[in-house]
């Protein structure tokens, strides 16, 4: 489902290299983790993936079901069926959530050439998702993540990727910031949308979420590289021994 | 400045002043009508006519203001009604700073009297004497506002309204521009009584050039609402003065949008007399291209206790387009715990685009929370991608994020349906724009 190849990335503002040639295979219905230290280039790998500015791909390709996404501006990627949900969710004061979700949603449905949809039928969909996460109507009333706790914030992420019903979707840190319950809240809400047919890129710094959200394939990224992929197990190798072992190992 | 040069300045202002002054004569009215004009002249010729070395015309350039001919102002087709047509309301419509009482309906409303300038002018004993003119004399000091004073003079029509209750539904002017070279002149008094409350709608461009007052004199525990949205003409031209006198425990709230004309010019003069008053006053721009000249220059006393006062004003800007906010908050001595707020914050939407602020705070009472801001900014990139890797466009991501920056603005409108009627007015035209 989603390719990338030799993905080389450097910031655009300095002459710094991020990335040095990332190869991944996301497979519909699969789940990947990537796990990797600081620094390694994991958050720069999903920014790069939904459009953000201020990277410049030098080489490689990324592909979701054949299209090119690197050519497409960041709704276009959405669209496409491509999801970020970020590990620092923005605040946007005086854009009601709802709104904001709405919006979202039609403009994904306008793209595709489908109706919108309408309010009612909007906030039908909404109140299920949002009982099932439970967010309560303050929080779909109140301002994008204004005055929400990081909790709230994670699971607003989620609950937009359960309205917008992405087919490749990446979380970048979703557990940073989470106590073990809104953990759990969050994990069991990615694992409700697990199915046939989408992809998931979780990219995580500690093995925690992944007792939550198993994945199928963990990936360690150290200095811009995928140096080593495996199944489960190799997560809990990280929480056992850190990131030294493995990078002694392929050094 | 040496002499010579300040000698030279106000000859040069006086010969500005007569030059205008030349081609008008004073309307007729009653005695004490005729006494008021004649001193609002005389204010005029004393004060002269603005001029750029002015300090409150720094950012505003006043000479087509000042000239005695309107500039040409191309007629717009807005291609749809005026704000406010479908709520029910009292309607009235002025055409070229005249009104026309074929297009409007009776000037009769239960709880509030109503009557043409001219006519009140025109009575021996009225009430409109113990205003007319005098608030916007009273406003004059400690910054000259000469425009106001002329239109004093030479006002050529407008309203008196007395709110003796609560009227049931707002009192609604519409003011059309038809005459490219239109010249209006509107002043307009409003009485509210003690206890009684009235919304007052204004819409449309008004004229080529429209000169506006409006006096307000708000009794212990009355309360006014007033909503004003400038018209969309892209040529029009208008300067306005605001002079309201509030008393004890009452509520005045002033809230303008502008989207479009060459050159607004608003100037708001509030004092707060009476113990407990509020007054809220803000307002939007949206301004587009460099011919785009909007200033806010607002004035707040407070000289009774206790009393709040606000002052929200958010311009987006782009293409060029300027906007000013000159805003002050005097605090008489004797004024304790008063309560200030003055925010004034531009969006630019690009490089070309400025905004000059002035806020300025005078304090005399030594138990007082007075706060005031005032910011200048981008589009927050952050949030536009956030919007547009939920597959929000660009365009319309901006539009989110321009209305959302208004919101603080708009909020301050007391009706909330009436808010929500002009978010829809300013969300239809940044769509429309993109388009």
């Amino acid at each position: 489902m989603l390719n990338i190849k030799n993905l080389h990335v450097k910031l655009e503002e300095e002459d710094k290299q991020i990335l040095k040639g990332v190869d991944l295979e996301v497979e519909a219905g699969k789940v990947h983790a990537i796990m990797g230290p600081n620094g390694s280039g994991k958050s720069t790998l999903s920014y790069v993936l939904s459009g953000r500015e201020g990277y410049e791909v030098t080489d490689g390709t990324v592909h979701l079901e054949g299209e090119d996404v690197l050519a497409l501006e960041p709704e276009e990627r959405a669209a496409l069926g491509i999801f970020l949900a970020f590990q620092y969710p923005v605040e946007i004061p005086g854009v009601g959530n709802m709104t904001f979700l709405r919006t979202a949603l039609n403009a994904q449905r306008k793209a595709k050439g489908e109706d919108e949809m309408s309010a009612a039928d909007f906030l039908k969909l909404i109140r299920a998702r949002a009982k099932d996460l439970k967010i309560d109507a303050d929080m779909l009333k109140r301002p994008v993540n204004v005055g929400f706790s990081g909790g709230e914030k994670k699971r607003n992420e989620i609950l937009q990727m359960a309205v917008l019903e992405p087919k490749m979707c990446i979380l970048d840190e979703t557990d940073s910031g989470l106590d073990v319950d809104a953990m759990k809240l969050v994990a069991d809400g990615v694992n409700a949308l697990r199915q046939e047919g989408r992809g998931f890129l979780v990219i995580t710094h500690y093995q925690r979420l992944l007792d939550h959200i198993v994945p199928d394939v963990v990936h360690i990224m150290v200095d811009g590289q995928i140096v080593k992929s495996g199944g489960p197990e190799l997560a809990q190798e990280v929480e056992k021994n850190g990131y030294a072992d493995i990078m002694a190992e392929v050094a | 400045m040496p002499a010579i040069a300040r000698e030279k300045l106000a000859q040069l202002k006086r010969d500005t002043t007569e030059a205008r002054l030349a081609e008008m004569t004073l309307p007729d009215g009653a005695g004490w009508a005729a006494e008021a004009r004649a001193a609002a002249r005389a204010r005029v010729r004393d004060l002269g006519l603005p001029h750029p070395r002015d300090e409150y015309w720094k950012f505003t350039r006043p000479d087509t203001l000042v000239q005695p001919e309107a500039p040409r102002a191309a007629l717009f087709e807005a291609g749809e009604p005026h704000l406010f047509h479908d709520r029910d309301r009292l309607h009235l419509v002025f055409r070229d700073g005249v009104l026309d009482e074929s297009a409007s309906d009776a000037q009769a409303l239960e709880g509030i009297e109503i009557e043409r300038l001219g006519s009140a002018l025109a009575t021996d004993i009225h009430w409109t004497r113990d205003l007319y003119g005098v608030l916007e004399e009273a406003g004059q000091s400690p910054v000259p506002r000469p425009l106001a004073a002329l239109n004093t003079a030479y006002a050529t029509d407008g309203l008196v309204i007395r709110v003796t209750g609560t009227p049931a539904k707002p009192v609604c002017l519409t003011y059309l521009h038809a005459d490219e070279f239109s010249d209006g002149m509107l002043h307009h008094v409003i009485r509210v009584e003690p206890d009684a409350e009235m919304t007052l709608l204004e819409t449309g461009p008004g004229a080529a050039r429209i000169n506006q007052v409006m006096e307000v004199d708000v009794a212990d525990r009355g309360r006014l609402h007033h909503v004003r949205a400038q018209g969309r003409d892209h040529e029009r031209r208008a300067v306005t003065g605001t002079f309201a006198r509030l008393g004890s425990e009452s509520t005045f709230k002033s809230f303008t949008m502008t989207v479009n004309g060459v050159m607004t010019r608003n100037e708001c003069v509030v004092t707060l007399t009476g113990d407990d008053a509020v007054a809220h006053l803000a307002g939007v721009c949206v301004g587009d291209g460099t011919d785009f000249h909007q200033d806010d220059t607002v004035f707040v006393t407070h000289d009774a206790a206790n009393c709040e006062s606000r002052q929200v004003f958010k311009k987006v800007l782009r293409n060029g387009a300027t906007g000013v906010f000159q805003g002050k908050i005097l605090v008489k001595d004797g004024a304790q715990k008063t309560d200030g707020y003055q925010i004034s914050q531009s969006l630019l939407l690009d490089d070309d685009s400025q905004f000059q602020a002035k806020p300025e705070l005078e304090i005399y009472a030594d138990d007082v929370a007075c706060s005031h801001g005032s910011t200048s900014g981008a589009i927050d990139e952050t949030a536009l991608f956030y919007l547009r890797s939920r597959g929000v466009p660009e365009a319309e991501a901006t539009d989110l994020l321009v209305l959302a920056f208004l919101a603080e603005a708009l909020q301050e409108i007391e009706d909330d349906d009436i808010a929500e009627e002009m978010v829809n007015r300013l969300s239809g035209w940044l769509e429309r724009r993109a388009a």
